[in-house]
């Protein structure tokens, strides 16, 4: 994320094992973050990715996902972009690794 | 992505408590369900696992699972979990509701299951007005089978039992779930929700919370259907499959709140059902406790003889024939043999005729039919004649007549007649004949204590009259028999 910039709302981990490609969070997503990627997973399935930015956290992709861990949404604690909470460091490398 | 920026992020939707962590129903990838892509029971196990953790009840939930597809919900919930046969959830969770008032009983069935071989079931736990919360998963088909037509399939909507498409000359018309429960007085609450765009499963979210706090609220029956998509087996991408939820199934299935009698029955003040009593309970209801009884004879039969009394007693309905076999059943249960008592009769509650098989044995009893007795009791004639012929040699028949019938004496039939009835009117009830028979019956038999007869005697009647009238045909009857004795050594 480049310097200065706000940092998102949102971050949005898929778990590609489990998503099956149904594509219902592409629809839903308000912000258009996701996307049907190029690969498959271990089943065959494309599936779908995250753009990487502009997420808001607002969670309807996880609710219309009928898988119960294929989406993890997070949200940013506080606004300053420098504050460290770290309990959440758990989903730091998750959302890095999208 | 810099280091300081993502240790801002928290989980704010993320996998359930209440899922399992792992799945064991597959080899690999346990984290994954079973249903296909983009099925709507999938998003519906979701909201209703959120529901569990967010009300903090995950410990004293019980979940009771459906035939169908969404069979596996003791795979994936972890809560407790019954498996109910098709269509009987709504039985079950009715009696595990009312065996554990404090659990949180939620059913989940598919339209198939509730609507077709589960209607009866359904609608008479919504007219108990049941402390259970149901998810009802509407999705038009038969989906697990491979896609027979439900009771909910639209008009037109072709399955594979409705190949031209439904018609409603054929098969009817859509079956409304809630709008049928919802002529009930009993339910607190009834909506349909659907799954058809974001706001639409939103609302199913908000719904399945307020079925489950309902419950938690300790309020009757709520039932929240949700229209779902099986892209699978409508032949559609789940995309499409999800349209169709809202453009088509919609239509004939509106949104909206059925029935809400929450805020009524909150003022109304708590209205449960009486708690199931416990096993150990029931004696005492029935006035069976040992307590209440005379002692116990096990084992005080009288004489050390094999026991294989085989016995048919017949009459007319009314006679006190099934009775008269109860109370020698019983008499035999306390005194520690086996026994086995089968009533047999036609729907008449008087006036038709009616028998009993009643078997006593030292040995366990393999079948409770007597087809061949070796003792029988013939309240009148037309009985005598019917059984007469099925007692075996050296057995006996105890008849309610002046004497026995000349042309049904046999060789190797040991017959008993006196006038039971007359004798009972006498002793001040005709009804009493029954038991002045089983006084001649225990005589003749001289297996069982007095003190068992008498055990059985308080079990099986309640009222004190009659007890005392029971207690002195019994003996007369004995008496009789005695008596005969004597006048067959006289004579
Ligand atoms: C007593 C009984 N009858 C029939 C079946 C066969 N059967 C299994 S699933 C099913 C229908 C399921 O349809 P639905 O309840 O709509 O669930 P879905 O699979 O669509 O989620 C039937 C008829 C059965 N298992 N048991």
């Amino acid at each position: 994320m480049a310097e200065g910039k706000k940092p998102d709302r949102g971050q949005l981990r898929i778990d590609e094992a489990e998503c099956k490609g149904c594509g219902l969070c592409i629809e839903a997503c308000p912000a258009k973050v996701i996307a049907m990627g190029e690969g498959l997973n271990h089943y065959g399935y494309r599936t779908a990715v995250y753009a990487g930015a502009g997420c808001t956290g607002c969670g309807i992709c996880f609710m219309i996902c009928p898988e119960p861990g294929a989406i993890t949404v997070y949200r940013l604690v506080s606004a300053a972009g420098a504050a460290t909470t770290t309990d959440s460091a758990k989903g730091a490398t998750a959302c890095a690794s999208n | 992505m810099s280091n300081e920026t993502v240790q801002d992020y928290v989980v704010a939707h993320g996998r359930a408590k209440s899922f399992y962590e792992r799945f064991e129903r597959k080899d690999e990838l346990q984290h994954q369900t079973h249903f296909c892509p983009g099925c709507g029971h999938g998003t519906v196990h979701k909201m209703l696992a959120r529901v569990i953790d967010e009300l903090g009840i995950q410990d004293r939930t019980i979940l009771v699972g459906p035939v169908g597809c969404g069979v596996f919900t003791y795979y994936y919930f972890d809560v407790g979990n019954i498996s109910a046969a098709h269509g009987r959830a709504p039985a079950v969770a009715t009696a595990v509701k009312r065996s554990r008032p404090g659990s949180i009983v939620i059913g989940y069935q598919g339209d198939g299951d509730l609507s077709a071989i589960g209607s009866a079931e359904i609608l008479h736990a919504a007219n108990r007005g049941e402390h259970v919360s149901l998810i009802f998963i509407n999705n038009a088909v038969y989906s697990m089978t491979g896609g027979q037509a439900a009771p909910t399939t639209l008009l037109g909507q072709k399955t594979t039992t409705t190949p031209f498409g439904r018609s409603a000359a054929n098969e009817g018309y859509p079956m409304h779930v809630c709008e049928l429960l919802a002529t009930l007085d009993a339910p607190v609450y009834i909506e349909r929700v659907g799954l058809g765009d974001n706001r639409q499963a939103m609302q199913a979210s908000r719904a399945i919370r307020r079925a489950i706090e309902n419950q938690v609220n300790g309020l009757g029956f709520s039932l929240i259907e949700v229209l779902a998509p099986c892209p699978t087996i409508w032949k559609k991408t789940p995309v499409e499959a999800q349209r169709w939820v809202r453009d088509e199934m919609e239509k004939v299935y509106p949104l909206g709140v059925y029935c809400d009698r929450t805020k009524a029955r909150m003022e109304a003040g708590l209205t449960q059902p009486a708690v199931a009593p416990t096993l150990d309970q029931l004696p005492g209801i029935l006035g069976v406790a040992e307590a209440d009884l005379p002692e116990g004879n096990a084992a005080a039969l009288v004489a050390d003889k094999p026991v294989d009394l085989q016995v048919r007693v017949a009459g007319f309905g009314g006679q006190g024939v099934l009775l008269l076999g109860e109370v020698l059943a019983e008499a035999g249960l306390d005194a520690g043999l086996d026994v086995s008592w089968l009533p047999s009769y036609g729907p008449e509650m008087r006036s038709g005729t009616s028998n009993c098989h009643v078997r006593l044995s030292r040995k366990p009893i393999d079948s409770p039919l007597v087809a061949a007795p070796n003792l029988l009791v013939a309240m009148n004639e037309p009985s005598l004649r019917k059984f007469d012929r099925a007692v075996r040699d050296g057995g006996w028949v105890i008849y309610d007549g002046d004497e026995f019938p000349a042309d049904c004496v046999r060789e190797g039939l040991h017959t008993f007649a006196a006038p039971f009835t007359r004798i009972a009117d006498e002793l001040g009830n005709k009804r009493a004949a029954n038991m002045v028979m089983l006084g001649s019956l225990l005589e003749i038999a001289s297996v069982l204590p007095e003190a068992s007869v008498a055990a059985a005697l308080h079990r099986m009647v309640k009222n004190p009259r009659w007890m005392e009238l029971d207690e002195r045909a019994i003996a007369r009857g004995r008496e009789l028999y005695r008596a005969s004795l004597k006048e067959m050594v006289s004579a």
